[in-house]
């Protein structure tokens, strides 16, 4: 086994596409900033002195166009990586990703394959206001064709980007600006975390927490509170959306006949209900509770600080749901989805 | 003037025309389904250019791409299956008359959303100068294409970054059931080539041997010099955006002075000034043709549709 090393999240995600790179010619990063700039939250710093202007490369304010040719260059034989500053920018080219990437090789018959990631920051980091704050997993989900990765630790993201490298479709790679700095042992060389199996990060034998990415850390948060009541909480961490780890969540449910999701983003039609319809469909004989949800409210985010930390799951609010679940307390839901009819 | 090649894009024009005819009566028959947008009147556009190019060079087109799929690969029995929607279709069934791909002939799409595989054809060409291959792309797009962003920015990239990529605007006058005086602040789609910057030629295009000779030049062009180059070939389109539309805003007047410079009959008057064949044997020619696209209606015919079990195939590798 490689020695694991302590790497910040962003070291290990440049050291996935260094040792990719290094092993592959055909694969190269592009995107804004990603370059001289060294890259804009620093992940890429010290590639283009490494590898060089031909495989990191910078492009204008022009995401429609780079995540385009990223695609035509997949078409024949290249595995782009494609930066995107962050994840909000990639809805200028949601043309490229919803219409051309995820559906090529479906609607070619099989004849091609797509070897492309498109990387780079999703969900709100702190006081970037409305168009700078979404986590748009839920969107890219929902799509066949695409493969949605979202790693919550050191370890995963470098195992996760080196599969999502390797892979032969369409992956939206999310992570997340205030993730950057987080430190964590990371494996040194070969070590890949194959996509679509889930990881359990703490076991618990009293509600299953469903979490992903950052919010990983929220509901690792709120199970040490809960610990501290007499309550433990299994953290199921998904790291993939798509393909969806089913028999994890359902085998934890199994194990804990309850289950809250923890979700970054809004409420409606997001990965949370499509979990809670899989644990009531094929879990309902498990389930001593309905399962819950902790999202964001169903609101834009808003600038001011005081009002986006209630916008956010907070521990807290992840902790009076379990309480409701395991029918310790009658607390109050809070609506929602704005705007639902009467 | 090369008898042998004169006639052979007459044959080539010839069956993307029979081919349309007899996918318009299937249509009207309720054997073709879904979005059909002829190519009729414009055939020396798509023959012309894939003529100049060499078979390994890429072919990037739209929605509206038979004759481009015809003129490359030259299978009216794949094409026409996949407009039945039968599992022998070049796109399996999956694709349609929009989506048709050919990965063996280098001929990638078939796609139906304006302007976006403009990048996408910049990023075959980014491919081929990042391995130092040889090969150049030609990207078909009508003039609707020159007010989206994504043309802008495939034709931006291209510029900044000198890929061996062929655009050629296909300005049949229309966007869709709007004319071009009404869509387009320029006289010439060519002139927004300039800024990126890139060496643009405004052809006629139902002169198949202009558009040839145009696209010969520029695809040698790209890639001796790595470099974009944009052609805009004025042409028209004799049929409605797609079968269901009758096409009732232009005048029968307008349609009537196009259709006298229908690029096949010039063609074919050439050919016969030049004394390379006779009529009868031209009619000889389209007969040919007519057992070829007929050949290719049965075939789509007695083949099976898709198997529904396969739905789920293909959509990840």
């Amino acid at each position: 086994m490689p020695e694991p090393r302590v790497l910040t999240f962003r070291e290990a995600l440049r050291e996935a596409m260094v040792e990719e790179m290094e092993r592959d010619p055909s694969i190269f990063l592009m995107g804004e900033e990603v370059g001289h700039y060294n890259g804009a939250y620093k992940v890429s710093e010290g590639m283009l002195a490494r590898f060089g202007e031909k495989r990191v490369i910078d492009t204008p304010i022009a995401e429609t166009g780079f995540a385009g040719v990223g695609i035509g260059a997949a078409m024949v034989g290249l595995r782009p990586i494609i930066e995107f500053m962050t994840w909000n920018f990639s809805l200028v080219a949601a043309d490229q990703l919803i219409n051309n990437a995820a559906k090529l090789r479906y609607m070619s018959n099989g004849q091609f394959t797509l070897p492309i990631v498109f990387r780079g920051p999703g969900g709100a980091a702190h006081a970037l206001a409305a168009q700078h704050s979404q986590a748009l997993e839920s969107l890219y989900a929902h799509v066949p064709g695409l493969k949605v990765v979202m790693p919550s630790t050191p370890a995963d993201a470098k195992g996760l980007l080196k599969a999502a490298i390797r892979d032969d479709n369409p992956v939206v790679f999310i992570e997340s600006e205030v993730m950057y700095a987080l430190k964590g042992d990371v494996p040194a060389g070969e070590h890949v975390v194959p996509l679509g199996v889930a990881d359990v990060k703490r076991p618990g034998r009293d509600v299953t927490l469903v979490a992903w990415s950052k919010m990983v850390h929220t509901a690792l948060k709120a199970a040490d509170v809960l610990t501290g009541e007499g309550i433990e909480a299994e953290v199921v961490d998904l790291r993939t959306l798509r393909p969806l780890d089913e028999r994890a969540v359902l085998a934890s449910v199994a194990r804990t006949h309850r289950c809250v999701v923890v979700q970054e983003g809004w409420p409606f039609a997001g990965v949370a209900a499509e979990l809670i319809a899989l644990v009531a469909r094929e879990g309902f004989d498990d389930l001593d509770a309905p399962p819950e949800r902790v999202t964001n409210l169903d609101v834009p985010m808003p600038y001011a600080r005081n009002l986006e930390n209630v916008v956010l799951p907070s521990p807290e609010r992840v902790v009076a749901t379990v309480r409701r679940v395991l029918g310790l307390t009658e607390a109050p839901r809070r609506p929602a989805v704005a705007g639902r009819g009467r | 003037m090369d008898a042998t090649l004169l006639l052979g894009l007459y044959r080539q024009m010839a069956l993307c025309r029979r081919f349309e005819e007899a996918a318009a009566k299937a249509y009207s028959q309720g054997k073709v389904s879904g979005f059909l947008h002829l190519y009729v009147g414009q055939e020396a556009v798509a023959v012309g250019a894939i003529s100049a190019a060499e078979p390994t060079d890429y072919v990037v087109a739209t929605y509206r791409e038979h004759a481009h799929y015809l003129a490359r690969t030259g299978d009216a029995r794949g094409a026409m299956a996949e407009l039945f929607g039968k599992a022998s279709g070049c796109s399996g069934g999956r694709g349609g008359s929009m989506h048709l791909f050919d990965a063996a002939h280098r001929m990638l799409g078939g796609w139906a959303i304006v302007g976006g595989h403009v990048p996408i054809a910049a990023g075959v060409a980014f491919a081929s100068k990042y391995r130092d291959e040889k090969d150049v792309t030609l990207c078909f797009f009508g003039d609707g294409t020159a007010n989206m962003g994504a043309f802008h920015e495939g034709l931006a990239l291209a510029g900044l970054w000198k890929l061996p990529v062929v655009f050629i605007c296909e300005n049949n006058q229309y966007a869709m059931g709007t004319p071009l005086y009404r869509t387009l602040s320029v006289e010439d789609v060519a002139v927004r080539a300039r800024g990126y910057p890139m060496e643009s030629e405004i052809v006629n295009g139902d002169d198949v041997l202009e558009v040839r000779e145009a696209v010969r030049h520029a695809v040698n062009r790209a890639r001796r010099e790595n470099l974009p180059i944009f052609i805009e070939a004025k042409t028209y389109r004799f049929r409605g955006h797609s079968v269901a539309d009758p096409a009732t805003y232009r005048s029968k007047e307008e349609l009537r002075k196009w259709m006298e410079r229908d690029p096949i009959r010039m063609l074919a008057d050439r050919i016969q000034t030049l004394g390379i064949a006779t009529e009868e044997q031209l009619g000889a020619l389209d007969d040919e043709v007519k057992a070829q696209v007929q050949d290719a209606v049965e075939f789509a015919e007695r083949t099976p549709a898709p198997e529904p079990d396969t739905v789920g195939e293909h959509v990840y590798a």
